[in-house]
């Protein structure tokens, strides 16, 4: 079953890192995606501009309003995601506990995927 | 701080992450600099203590906001009383005590941060000595980081940052919540401290380049903390957009002997492409609101040559519009020389040199307006003439990679000259 695995960190915190550290995570999280996709489990990988870029469009109301910053204000921020194939909850939080030693702190929200389409844009 | 080991490097992040809100809560408390540091500095000693072994507490900013108010309490109250209370009166060593202290809502940490950016820039103070009481008070950087990168020695960093807070001790700062018009005031000031940071940074050339490089990525965190608490101001997008476009450039300005590479010959595959992502975006968002101010059309200007795949793909015609917007919003010599280099692309050599004509005089002392007058004079083969300015150019070179810049210019001058004899 795919599982999406939510980044979420103190955007702060990840924004501060200095360009070794940045490249030291992105060295280790490598290591570990090129794993899963040798072993075909990995689907799309996604990182987010930090959320001063974000736009947010409320359309719960005609015509729609549209609101500068994310949707909702939290101490940790989405940051990005992973789509794994995983083949239980148990071997899908163990994939994210090896993404998560390799990039240490915030937290993984664990979903499975209800449908999926690998799209065509971007590539 | 640093130093901690790789399985505390996340007590370090949180601590720095947490430094601007927590210091600007507690001088809102104590209305005092110096109080507000110590108590912080003591929050953050335990916070090295506790964290380790209990982890990060939910809220970082109240704890350390909370811990480090009742220490400095408690320390006032000893010294009344000479009457040590016992420590487990002052510590919190969890989320309870964080939770129970009084709600630090997002209202009061966006003023509060403001209100400590803003004493940075106090107008008494000279450009330099803002920058270096930002770095200190507001980023959290060491005395010693900050004299390495204004490459002066750190106890003369010591002093100038010692000078600078006596003053602002002195200057007053109101400490109720700002009214509108005040705040804007306020994000005005503090956006021209943080570009003053950037520029520090990124003007740098030569040896000491690369030791003050790091303040420009400083002011981009703080672009982006401003932004943060103030997200629908479309001047800090626009602020932040401009220092992300410009310092994604600053892997090709330098070639590997740290001479100068001008923008049309610059790899742009070295351009850093997450910075341009995120400048792009920051800008679109800041056009949507229509209320066009300078940091804005800085970063449109920016944005143009970010979105041309090569220099020959550059919207010149736009960039002079823009840069005609500027000269509205910012009359200045400066602004119409950098417009003069769009109507060299637009209109040739002869109409920029028309424009530039009339800042002979007030730019008289300016590298800039000497090397571009060079340029344009030995486009137009005028060779003569160019040699002359470039000669003003290079005794008014601020740097050995501007001055050296120049001198290739003379180099091909020479050359041709030889050629034809």
């Amino acid at each position: 079953m795919l599982y999406a695995f939510l980044c979420y960190n103190d955007e702060a915190a990840v924004c501060a890192w200095s360009k070794d550290e940045e490249a030291a995570v992105m060295a280790q999280l490598g290591a570990v995606t090129d794993k899963l996709a040798k072993e075909g489990r990995l689907g799309p990988v996604a990182r987010l501009v930090p959320t001063t870029a974000a736009t947010t469009l409320r359309k719960d109301r005609d015509p729609p309003l549209v609101i500068d910053g994310p949707f909702a204000e939290t101490k940790e921020q989405l940051l990005g995601f992973f789509v794994i194939d995983c083949s239980s909850l148990e071997h899908a939080l163990e994939t994210a506990k090896e993404l998560g030693r390799a990039n240490p702190g915030g937290s993984y929200e664990i979903r499975p995927l209800l449908q999926f389409w690998p799209g065509s844009a971007g590539a | 701080m640093s130093g901690l080991g790789p399985d505390l490097a996340w007590v370090d992040a949180a601590l720095t992450s947490a430094r601007p809100q927590a210091l600007a809560a507690l001088l809102r408390y104590f209305r005092d600099l110096d109080t507000a540091e110590e108590a912080y500095q003591d929050a953050c000693l335990r916070a090295l203590r506790t964290w380790p072994h209990n982890g990060p507490p939910r809220d970082p900013t109240a704890w350390l906001v909370l811990v480090g108010r009742n220490v400095a309490i408690d320390a006032t109250r000893r010294q009344r009383r000479q009457d040590p209370l016992p420590d487990h009166d002052i510590a919190a060593d969890g989320d309870a005590e964080a939770d129970m202290a009084e709600r630090l809502d997002e209202q009061h940490y966006r003023d509060d941060v403001l209100r400590l950016l803003f004493i940075c820039c106090h107008p008494d103070l000279p450009a330099t000595q803002q920058i270096a009481l930002a770095l200190r008070i507001v980023s959290g950087l060491t005395v010693q980081q900050i004299a390495r990168a204004f490459l002066v020695s750190e106890s003369a960093m010591e002093q100038r940052i010692t000078r600078a807070k006596s003053r602002i001790a002195k200057a007053d700062v109101a400490f109720e919540t700002p009214g509108a018009v005040e705040r804007a005031e306020r994000l005005a000031a503090v956006a021209a401290m943080i570009y003053l940071v950037f520029n520090e940074g990124y003007s740098a050339s030569g040896e000491g380049a690369a030791m003050r490089l790091p303040l420009a990525d400083e002011a981009i965190r703080l672009a982006r903390l401003l932004l943060r608490l103030f997200p629908a101001e479309p001047d800090i997008m626009g602020l932040t957009a401009l220092l992300l476009l410009q310092h994604a450039r600053t892997p090709a300005r330098f070639d590997a002997d740290g001479a100068i590479v001008l923008l049309e010959d610059q790899d742009r595959a070295a351009w850093n492409q997450a910075m341009i992502t995120e400048g792009l975006a920051l800008i679109d968002k800041a056009m949507r609101h229509r209320r066009r101010g300078p940091y804005q059309v800085q970063a449109a200007i920016a944005a143009l040559h970010a979105r041309a795949a090569t220099p020959h793909d550059t919207d010149w015609r736009q960039i002079d519009l823009l840069y005609a917007t500027l000269e509205e919003l910012t009359p200045s010599p400066v602004v119409t020389l950098n417009r003069a280099v769009a109507v060299a692309k637009l209109r040739g050599p002869q109409a920029a040199l028309a424009m530039i004509e009339p800042l002979a005089k007030p730019l008289a002392g300016y590298f800039h307006f000497f090397g571009l007058k060079g340029g344009l004079l030995k486009q137009l083969g005028h060779n003569e003439e160019a040699r002359v300015a470039f000669d003003r150019a290079i005794a008014l070179a601020n740097t050995a990679a501007e001055a050296a810049h120049i001198r290739q210019h003379l180099d091909q001058l020479e050359k041709e000259a030889t050629a034809k004899i």
